[in-house]
């Protein structure tokens, strides 16, 4: 056919029509079309997680001692969302946020998934993955050296808390193998511990029975921000029922202080003057309880010793702290101190809590008595809804453990701390004294040094220093299951399980009025190449043989727990925990284990060796801190915050989401300024700034807060950590690190609250 | 789209937030963020792309030191019932993708991630800022996805994405109501995550329309107030306070105007 115009022109529509009506009827463009848009909808990168059965294992968190009930839902077997159990005693439902984000410490980028050895230089981050084998026989043949030549004692343990079935074992491990040098982490706990220790001769867990109290003054402790089971007072604070007046002390209006019945603003640093002036209104006015503390108080009244030196009661000694002075030294009004000290004293179940924060730092031993005594002047000792020491109770059988001369030797050997010594015999653990120690020394007094469950490097103040000092330690070993900071800096890591692969026994928390032991069971298998602590200790002693594998005659953790709770297991293992009550010693004449019998007032156990004058009984000397005041016109407070995990366990990336715009912005943390100091100073919100302090500087922007005190700049725990992930690792400032550490001098424990600062233009 | 299929008497679901309780902890963020799939970054400072179904904000009543107070807000998504509660919330009335759309069986706003083209008029249209856009295609780094939950999908990115009231939530509590032969649900059966997290019991959660709900009677109560009332969005998300400021802080008062005989103005839809 020849194709012309015509042909071309009729043709070639009928075939454009054709085609078009053809591509009309033919499903083609519509499948294409449908393909198209369930394409632009098909993510294959997205997860689609797999379904299955429903279940619940309950377990007890151990991310931090407060030791609260969890309930751990499983799907199909995967652990996929952590929420409170509700009937547990100590917290009831109640979890706090990083309890909530558990799921995220068992998978984490910062986790140690393997056995390492260090290769390079410390802290360079570059590691071996080695076999446990190789890992147990190379930490054990250290050791076994230093025992051979001698020194056991050379050999160090720090651990993170010292009342678990966990830390006995490890303590035992350091007895069998024969070193003194078991050193707990502080806590605020310390001081209140020794303080309950001196002026009632007991020894145990303080308790501050918050449950069954009715009029609470804080000086500073963080209540509602993690301090002892954050669950347990998240709990108590919802609980309508339990309504309590709390009354917060302290210079900078935290969430506790806002949620507080009253927030008192004191001058930092002086609640131990604020203490001494409550008492002296509470005895001037003869508001103490007069049947406690004539029958069962020593020093309150003036005394004679045996040497027959007449002595200053203690009624005498506040003589010295009327209104008008405290209130000079405080910033509170003598009206306002004399009101407050009334309220204290007619509440029917007062109870006085010292320590700041979440109970991190111990502080001044004369601060932590004067607290305690307010106590005591309500009678509120020992009784329901007051203080009183928990003894450690024995719920596991320990067989007997015999030891060999090398360890009888090096046990007899002074504490490297010198906690239990010459110049502080009240104090069991005196971490903060190990940097100073070990710069003096010629040669480095521990040799070896295990970390359990604790993070020196980044909770120790100034970290340069601090560095410097651990890195005259030949030879460190980590048990952490994340790469902290000391982690980083060690020889070995030989990783623990996280909380939730690991089989615990928990007992409550500092200050529950009631022993509760919480079993913690593994709700999943262990996800990676790790390996339970205990398991790892018992490794250890068996690789080391002679009588250190005697005193661990194990199979595994879980044998030794199943063997010594004996017939208490069966009951934990049902019902997830055994409460024992706290009986109250009764009568209180026979409460207290004190030279005098009695409540001391003037504790005569107290070290006075460095004090000033030789008195025991508690002053007001403010706590020397460190800084040229001229050179840093302003006062650096750290603070703890709820979303920011400060210890000895850090942020994972849910808690760092929560934080606010005005604590963390990209990688800079802020420091919380009162806009009047900051005007002075020539900051606007969101500024940057150079902060100093005598221990080093660093780059932070400026919020302004209307709740902290003028002059006084403050900054959270738990920012600028060099280790861990990229979630975490170089956000904000490490306050810790900018701090120095003030030695109380009859403890012997960190006293320092704070350090002088500057800010200055970036 | 007005559906009613439903043999119960319609729920209106709401939650009541105390904010005298409220610590500000940050756990009802967390529970939701574990119930909810909900991903993070390394960063999340930037809080215009950080993604979070209820965020807890700290207010300030600017006074000088020592006068100053602070209180925590939790925000979640309002749930707003609209103007007339008819349901034509700021967000249902924009989406041109009926993404989001509002159940009459229980006044939650859904959201429909595979419908939405990531338009984002219902961010645009939110008064409270409740909605997020995923920028980005969600990342779970170290085996994280493992401890992701089935029965909320995980999000893509270009697609806007809110609180729902954990509404899998309400549909388990139905599918067990109904294998045990229940047409109605009991008032501690369907909670949301943050109302579960919470440890104070900051969040009370139930339906409005039921008079034996506590939060029933808690919005009715004298401290009881809704962010931007004034719009009548007619939020489902109650809040109570006995601080004055707090009050007012929830919507943009001139000094002069008092919250308390405005509220009269605004009619109440029963």
């Amino acid at each position: 056919m020849k194709i012309n115009r015509r042909n071309f022109l009729s043709y070639g529509t009928a075939l454009v029509l054709g085609g078009a009506a053809g591509s009309m009827l033919t499903p083609a463009p519509w499948k294409l079309m449908d393909d198209l848009a369930i394409w632009t909808q098909n993510w294959p990168w997205t997860p689609v997680p797999e379904d299955g059965p429903v279940s619940y294992k309950p377990s007890v968190c151990t991310l931090c001692p407060g030791g609260c009930g969890i309930n751990v839902r499983l799907t199909g077997g995967r652990p996929v969302k952590i929420e409170g159990l509700r009937d547990y005693p100590v917290n009831n439902g109640s979890l706090c946020p990083m309890g909530f984000a558990g799921l995220q410490y068992l998978y984490n980028p910062a986790r140690v998934i393997s056995p390492l050895k260090r290769e390079g230089k410390r802290g360079e981050g570059k590691w071996t993955p080695v076999s446990w084998d190789e890992a147990i026989a190379a930490v054990t043949q250290k050791l076994a050296d230093l025992r051979a030549a001698g020194r056991p004692e050379s050999v160090a343990c720090i651990t993170g808390s010292d009342h678990g079935a966990m830390d006995a074992f490890v303590s035992r491990f350091m007895t069998a193998y024969g070193s003194p040098n078991y050193i707990r982490s502080a806590t605020a706990m310390d001081a209140m511990e020794q303080a309950i220790d001196l002026t009632q001769g007991q020894q145990g867990t303080p308790v501050f029975d918050i449950e069954n109290a009715d009029f609470i003054l804080s000086f500073g402790a963080g209540l509602l921000e993690g301090w002892g089971s954050a669950g347990r007072m998240l709990n108590l604070f919802g609980n309508q029922k339990s309504a309590k007046k709390l009354i917060q002390i302290e210079p900078r209006l935290s969430d506790t202080a806002a949620r507080a019945t009253q927030w008192i603003a004191i001058h930092p640093g002086a609640e131990g003057a604020l203490a001494l002036g409550l008492a002296h209104v509470i005895i001037k006015e003869s508001l103490y309880n007069k049947y406690f503390v004539d029958n069962f108080a020593f020093g309150f009244s003036d005394w004679v010793d045996e040497t027959g030196r007449a002595r200053e009661g203690f009624a005498t000694w506040v003589k010295a702290y009327g209104p008008e002075k405290v209130s000079g030294l405080t910033g509170i009004t003598p009206e306002k101190i004399m009101s407050l000290a009334r309220d204290f004293a007619h509440a029917g179940k007062p109870i006085a809590i010292s320590g700041r924060g979440n109970d991190d730092l111990p502080g001044s031993m004369d601060e932590t008595l004067a607290i305690h005594f307010l106590n005591a002047l309500v009678g509120n000792i020992n009784k329901t809804g007051g203080v009183s020491a928990l003894p450690e109770t024995d719920y596991a059988k320990w067989p007997e453990i015999n030891i060999d001369e090398t360890a009888s030797k090096g046990l007899q050997q002074a504490r490297i701390d010198g906690a239990g010594g010459d110049e502080f015999p009240n104090t069991r653990f005196l971490i903060n004294r190990l940097p100073g120690i070990l710069l003096a020394a010629g040669e480095s007094p521990i040799q070896a040094l295990l970390v359990t469950d604790a993070n020196p490097l980044y909770a120790l103040a100034d970290a340069e220093n601090t560095k410097k000092a651990f890195d005259r330690i030949p030879f460190i070993v980590s048990f952490a299951s994340f790469m902290d900071e000391t982690a980083a800096f060690a020889d070995y890591i030989l990783p623990n399980h996280t909380h939730l692969e690991r089989l615990q026994v928990v007992p409550a928390t500092a200050g529950v009025a009631r022993q509760i032991i919480g079993l913690a069971k593994p709700v999943v298998k262990p996800v990676y190449d790790t390996r339970h602590i205990g398991d790892t200790f018992i490794n250890m002693a068996g690789a080391l043989g002679g009588f250190v594998a005697q005193a661990f005659p194990w199979k595994n953790y879980e044998a030794f727990l199943t063997e010594s709770m004996g017939n208490q297991w069966e009951e934990l293992n049902q019902k997830g925990r055994i409460e024992i009550d706290h009986s109250l010693p009764d009568p209180m004449a026979f409460a207290f284990n004190t030279t005098s019998a009695k409540f001391e007032f003037y504790p005569t156990a107290r070290s006075t060796k460095r004090q000033a004058g030789d008195s025991a009984l508690p002053t007001f000397t403010p706590v020397p801190i460190e800084g040229d005041p001229n050179r840093f016109k302003l006062t650096l407070i750290p603070y703890d915050a709820m979303r920011l995990a400060g210890g000895d366990i850090a942020n994972v990336p849910f808690l760092t989401k929560i934080l606010d715009d005005t604590v963390l912005k990209k990688q800079t943390g802020f420091v919380e300024i009162n806009p009047a100091t900051a005007k002075k100073l020539g900051f606007k919100e969101g500024d940057s700034a150079k902060l100093a302090t005598p221990k080093g500087e660093a780059m932070v922007r400026v919020h302004l807060f209307e709740g902290i005190m003028p002059d006084v700049i403050a900054m959270p725990r738990g920012l600028g950590h060099t280790a861990y992930s990229d979630y975490l690792s170089g956000k904000g400032t490490n306050v810790n690190a900018l701090m120095g550490s003030v030695e109380d001098p009859t403890s012997g424990l960190d006293m320092a609250w704070g350090i002088r600062a500057s800010l200055t233009r970036a | 789209m007005k559906e009613k299929h439903s043999n119960t008497p319609a729920k209106r679901y709401g939650m009541i937030i105390d904010l005298d309780k409220c610590t500000g902890c940050g756990a009802c963020m967390v529970g939701c963020y574990a119930e909810n799939n909900i991903p993070f970054k390394p960063d999340e400072t930037n809080k215009l792309d950080s993604i979070n179904w209820i965020r807890v904000f700290k207010l300030t009543n600017h006074k000088p030191y020592p006068e100053t107070e602070i209180c925590y807000l939790p925000m979640p998504c309002m749930q707003c019932d609209g103007v007339g509660k008819h349901g034509h919330s700021p967000c249902v009335s924009v989406c041109p993708a009926v993404a989001t759309d509002y159940n009459y069986d229980t006044g939650i706003i859904s959201q429909i991630y595979t419908r939405c083209f990531g338009c984002r008029y219902c961010m645009a249209a939110c008064p409270y800022h409740a909605r997020k856009f995923n920028w980005w295609d969600p990342v779970w780094p170290a085996d994280m996805e493992k401890y992701l939950s089935p029965n909320v999908s995980p999000r893509m990115r270009g697609v806007v994405e809110k609180c729902s009231f954990c509404f899998h939530r309400y549909q388990l509590a139905r599918e067990k109501a109904y294998m045990e032969k229940r047409t109605d649900l009991a008032e501690g059966e369907y909670q949301t995550a943050c109302a579960d997290a919470c440890p104070t019991k900051a969040i009370t959660f139930g339906d409005l329309n039921n008079k034996d709900h506590a939060v029933y009677k808690l919005k009715n109560s004298p401290n009881a107030f809704r962010l931007l009332e004034r719009l009548e969005t007619n939020p489902k998300v109650y809040y109570l306070t006995t601080k004055k400021w707090v009050r007012k802080a929830g919507d943009n008062y001139l000094a002069h105007e008092e919250p308390e005989t405005l509220k009269t103005r605004i009619k109440e839809h029963h």
